[in-house]
């Protein structure tokens, strides 16, 4: 990884940690942008971590671009120090895969897909080797995820599976991207997993679609009380799959104001993590069973 | 006092100069698209510089008025009326209760900012009345103003009619418009040709132009230098791993037709972006029209400093000439 750093017009600095998606280079991006937070640079207006870089919007007549950028450069050395480790929580979010909306979508928009003959999940599974699609759908579930970025548009996670690179699911995006996605479709493109938070446009592949809400501004949803967006970067997800039953009980807990996420306080370190993937997503995913 | 709207225009929306400090959740920070004229359409009705506006694009709205109130309109060139008396534009007007304020067809520019006096006083979502539709933020429910809506109207002393903004003060795109952008981001992935013809080439606006971004179409396709796709970037050679984008940056999904992020930018994506139009200009891509010729014009970072300073400079003259 080499850090690039460099200019969006006069009022943002960009640096990319790496040039490919890694763990790494997300621990990384995300340090650096809480050293930029904590040293409470004048005129910063905004400090957004993503996937594998980050970027500072600042009012450049209070500190020059280039004076910017230095003070940048200088938490670099700093972040490089830091411990790869995260105070973080996971937090179980329940999918119905290949639910009737999104296949209602999938079905509406096939001209647009690389594979019109079949859907996106037959599609998902041939291209990663899955004999079927319930494979597939298992090893999208079977461990947990990291959130990487949360941005596009309102409230949207990215999410990173937390296995070793040649275990993670890729799919392209659908050729031409659609016009409409069901709110809260669980979605997949590059090595990316998604939950759209709004209805809207989008081209990642659609899997399934989960009850739980992840956006609302009325902040009427009782987990989203405190506020209208619910991931944030370094946040762990566990999907779990669901049946129609279960998703028609969700929903109605949520409208009631019952519904409770089930969420529980975890330690991820990174280097634990790569001495032993399989044992530390083991006991992420235990925490989930004293909630 | 309320404003009852008769006819809502195309797309109007309640702005003032936005919420930053929440795009790192995909909120952009939405606002005016053209800042200039909306700060000073509030100078010249005696409101703070951020009141709320009314922003109209290509067509103005009808508005029955409840109140005696100053208004102006600033930004595009339309004809304004007043019960069907034509007023001036950039210029303070009075309108009495029960008068009704309308426009007729579009001239120049593309979008015009209504002020009246007291401002538009809508909730604030997040600290700003701004409209973002797609996060229901804003405005009212969210959305763009709809026929038989009322909107709040905050109390306003009546200011002098007649004060006026000077033609030499005033913003607006050229013909053909430039755009002055500073290379960067991931400017090295384009070939040194297509670096090249993307400022020598002519370009135009498309239909496809909102306040989210405006793309553009006419110039030579942009090559890219070869690679081998990085891990997570997809392999089209415009893909990057999804990082975030600046505000004015511009991409372009495919090497074909260019899409610069306006005020309500999705914060994040996979394609590559050659670097940002300055921030003097952003103003400027809010009244470009479909079909308009554009050039891009290649400056360096000091440069893009003293624009700003210039634009800055014009508002402040602006405000000491209407005291």
């Amino acid at each position: 990884m080499k850090t690039r750093y460099t200019y969006g017009g006069d009022e943002h600095v960009y640096v990319e940690i790496g040039e490919e998606m890694s763990l790494d280079a997300f621990f990384v991006a995300l340090s650096m942008s809480n050293a930029v937070r904590d040293a409470n640079i004048p005129g910063v207006t905004e400090i957004c971590p993503a996937n594998s870089s980050f970027q500072v919007r600042f009012n450049p007549d209070v500190t020059a671009p280039e004076d910017m950028m230095a003070r940048i450069k200088e938490l670099e050395h700093q972040s490089d120090q830091a411990e790869k480790r995260l105070s973080t929580r996971i937090v179980e979010v329940p999918v119905y895969y290949q639910d009737p909306w999104t296949h209602e979508t999938v079905m509406r928009f096939r001209e647009r897909h690389q594979d019109p003959s079949g859907t996106d999940l037959d599609y998902a599974a041939r291209i990663n080797g899955y004999d079927s699609v319930e494979a597939f759908i298992e090893a999208h579930h079977s461990s947990p995820w990291f959130v990487s970025m949360v941005g596009f548009v309102a409230g949207l996670p990215f999410l990173y599976q937390l296995v070793e690179r040649d275990k993670q699911l890729q799919v392209p995006k659908y050729l031409s991207p659609r016009t409409d996605t069901p709110k809260l479709t669980v979605g997949y493109g590059g090595c990316f997993s998604c939950i759209y938070s709004v209805r809207g446009a989008g081209g990642y592949q659609m899997f399934g679609i989960t009850p739980m809400p992840i956006y609302d501004p009325e902040q009427k949803v009782s987990h989203l009380k405190d506020f209208m967006v619910f991931f944030k970067p370094g946040d762990i997800v566990k999907w779990k799959p669901i049946d129609r039953e279960e998703y028609d009980r969700i929903v109605k807990e949520v409208e009631a104001g019952t519904y409770v996420p089930r969420i529980a306080e975890v330690e991820f370190d990174l280097e634990a993590f790569n001495a032993d993937i399989p044992g530390t997503n083991k006991k992420l995913m235990e925490a989930l069973n004293d909630v | 006092m309320t404003f009852k709207i008769v006819k809502p225009g195309l797309a109007t929306s309640i702005q003032d100069l936005g919420r930053p400090g929440y795009f790192h959740l995909g909120i952009p920070e939405c606002g005016a698209m053209d800042r200039f004229s909306l700060r000073a359409a509030n100078m010249l009705v005696g409101n703070p510089e951020d009141a709320a506006c009314l922003e109209a694009v290509f067509m103005g709205p009808e508005i029955v008025f409840t109140r005696d109130a100053s208004v102006a309109v600033t930004g595009a060139e339309m004809p304004v009326k007043v019960d069907g008396e034509p007023q001036k534009t950039w210029t303070t007007f009075t309108v009495k209760a029960g008068q009704s304020l309308s426009f007729g067809f579009l001239s120049k520019g593309a979008r015009i900012y209504i002020a009246v006096s007291g401002g538009i006083a809508t909730e604030p979502d997040l600290g700003s009345r701004s409209t973002y539709p797609i996060g229901v933020l804003g405005g009212i429910e969210g959305r763009p103003i709809q026929e038989g809506d009322e909107l709040p109207v905050g109390n306003g002393a009546l200011v002098a009619e007649g004060r006026s903004v000077r033609d030499e003060l005033r913003r607006g795109p050229g013909n053909p418009a430039e755009l002055r952008v500073v290379p960067g981001l991931y400017w090295y992935r384009l070939s040194e040709a297509a670096g090249k013809s993307f400022f020598e080439d002519t370009w135009t606006v498309a239909a496809e132009a909102d306040r989210m971004g405006v793309r553009f179409k006419g110039g030579k396709p942009l090559e890219f230098v070869d690679r081998e796709p990085p891990f997570g970037a997809g392999s089209d050679p415009s893909n990057i791993v999804d990082g975030c984008y600046s505000y004015g940056s511009i991409q372009v999904p495919g090497g074909t037709e260019p899409i610069i992020l306006h005020r309500d930018a999705v914060s994040g994506g996979g394609y590559f972006t050659l670097g940002a139009v300055i921030s003097a200009d952003m103003d400027l891509i809010g009244q470009l029209q479909p079909n308009t010729s554009v050039r891009f014009v290649r400056i360096e970072m000091d440069e893009a400093l003293k624009a700003r300073a210039e634009r800055k400079a014009l508002l402040q003259q602006i405000r000491e000439e209407l005291g």
